[in-house]
């Protein structure tokens, strides 16, 4: 188990006040929060960060970790011994997630320090009957397999209580069938595969949302895709067929005589597949960049020298001369 | 707590939440873990636009969720008013179409 220095995550001292880890937990909260952040590891830090305010905003805890902090520091290791909290009182606050269960996204040191007053003193008693609650979960697919559908296996890690009450860790493994169409930013809905129904009560639903893993070649914006293409002068000028490389393969496309740079050619219902019949596919975009050789040979440079002659006339700062 | 390992699952096939599916008040709060007067603060904002007019009525499109559960977390994660809520994710709403437009600029990095 590793040890967590919440004071470094949310860069204070171990003197600093109650309000001094307020301001900088919101701090950090503004800059790391998933919903706001494009950092690409904004998640991650935003658990820890949420972890570390959690400890130390609440003073119960904070006296309990402090204690622990000590004890890692004069070398006599920081795992709790059996009954170390009982010099504590914890008030049984709102401690983690809103399910009445411990937060799988909590470190195992955070677990180990406070879980068991934390899933002690939380959740409503089971009743005759209750649903099970909706599970949410993050999934992670390539554009391709938005083209093509895809299989995906799923490892799912949730509390569960059975009949006498009692609390287990179970893991289930999933096998998900991801549909073609399917993007980023949207939820796949399973049925009966979210947290467990009590008494009889149904099983609630399980909600994945669909993340697009980075791609070095593409860009989305909802259905449509692009892609740059870099081509040689003379195929701007002169037109040329080229191959360019899609999520589902190379297709054969005309660059038309005369092209600029940033011209947007369409490959029509090139983009992402609608996801049902009567949702139309997107268009993949190919944009034209201009690629110059290098003039590092005497060829190459009377080559160039050879163009300066023939374009004579041409006027590249035409535009902002008085 | 024991480790518990399921063996050898069945394909499990989904729908698409935000082309598929419509849900009541009821449902929408279940799948948000919110209540029902949270989810009718948002709408009174304008944050949520469902159709109908008495709450028993209302149907929110699939795109719901995913604006209710980040209008939920900032709200709570921050300790925003409804009001406020609503004000981020307008400028989080603009920040996404200027990204939309880099991305069909060819930014580098997106």
């Amino acid at each position: 188990m590793e040890f967590k220095d919440y004071y470094a995550t949310l860069g204070i001292e171990p003197a600093a006040t109650q309000a001094d880890v307020k301001r900088a937990y919101r701090k950090m909260a503004r800059k790391y929060h998933p919903d706001v952040s494009k950092e690409p590891d904004a998640e991650a830090r935003f658990k820890e960060i949420t972890e570390a305010n959690e400890a130390l905003s609440d003073v119960e805890k904070r006296a309990a970790y402090d204690d622990v902090v000590e004890r890692h520091k004069s070398g006599r290791g920081f795992n709790p011994p059996p009954g170390w909290d009982s010099g504590f009182e914890f008030s049984g606050g709102e401690a983690g997630g809103q399910t009445g269960q411990p937060d799988p996204s909590h470190s195992d040191f955070f677990e180990a320090l406070f879980g068991r007053q934390a899933a002690g003193a939380r959740g409503p008693r089971a009743r005759a009957n209750m649903a099970g609650g909706d599970h949410h979960a993050k999934v992670q697919i390539d554009l391709r397999d938005a083209y093509r559908g895809a299989r995906r296996s799923v490892s799912m890690r949730a509390p569960q209580i059975d009949a006498q009450g009692l609390m287990s860790l179970h893991t289930r493994q999933l096998d998900v069938n991801i549909p073609k169409g399917l993007r980023g930013g949207q939820h796949l809905r399973l049925a009966g595969q979210g947290g467990p129904g009590v008494g009889g009560g149904p099983a609630g639903d399980l909600y994945l949302e669909i993340e697009f893993a980075p791609d070095p070649h593409f860009r989305v914006d909802g259905r449509d895709v692009y892609i740059d293409l870099p081509v040689a002068p003379w195929e701007a000028a002169l037109g040329a067929q080229l191959d360019v490389l899609t999520p589902d393969g190379s297709v054969q496309m005309t660059v038309p005589a005369g092209s600029s740079p940033g011209r947007k050619l369409r490959l029509k219902g090139k983009g992402i597949p609608g996801a049902t019949a009567n949702v139309p596919a997107g268009d993949l975009y190919v944009v034209l960049s201009v690629s110059l050789p290098k003039a590092d040979t005497a060829a190459a440079q009377d080559a160039y020298r050879a163009m300066a002659k023939a374009f004579a006339d041409f006027q590249p700062r035409r535009s902002i001369e008085g | 707590m024991t480790p518990v390992t399921d063996t050898d699952p069945p394909l499990l096939f989904g729908v698409v939440v935000e082309e598929e599916v419509q849900f009541t008040l009821v449902e929408l709060g279940r799948a948000c873990r919110a209540d029902g007067a949270q989810l009718a603060a948002l709408v009174a904002e304008g944050v949520l636009t469902p159709s109908g007019v008495d709450e028993q009525d209302w149907q929110f499109d699939g795109t719901s969720l995913r604006r209710a559960r980040s209008a939920l977390r900032l709200a709570h994660d921050f300790d925003l008013s409804v009001a406020n809520t609503a004000f981020v994710l307008d400028l989080l709403d603009q920040i996404e179409a200027l990204q939309a437009r880099l991305r069909q600029l060819g930014a580098p990095g997106r």
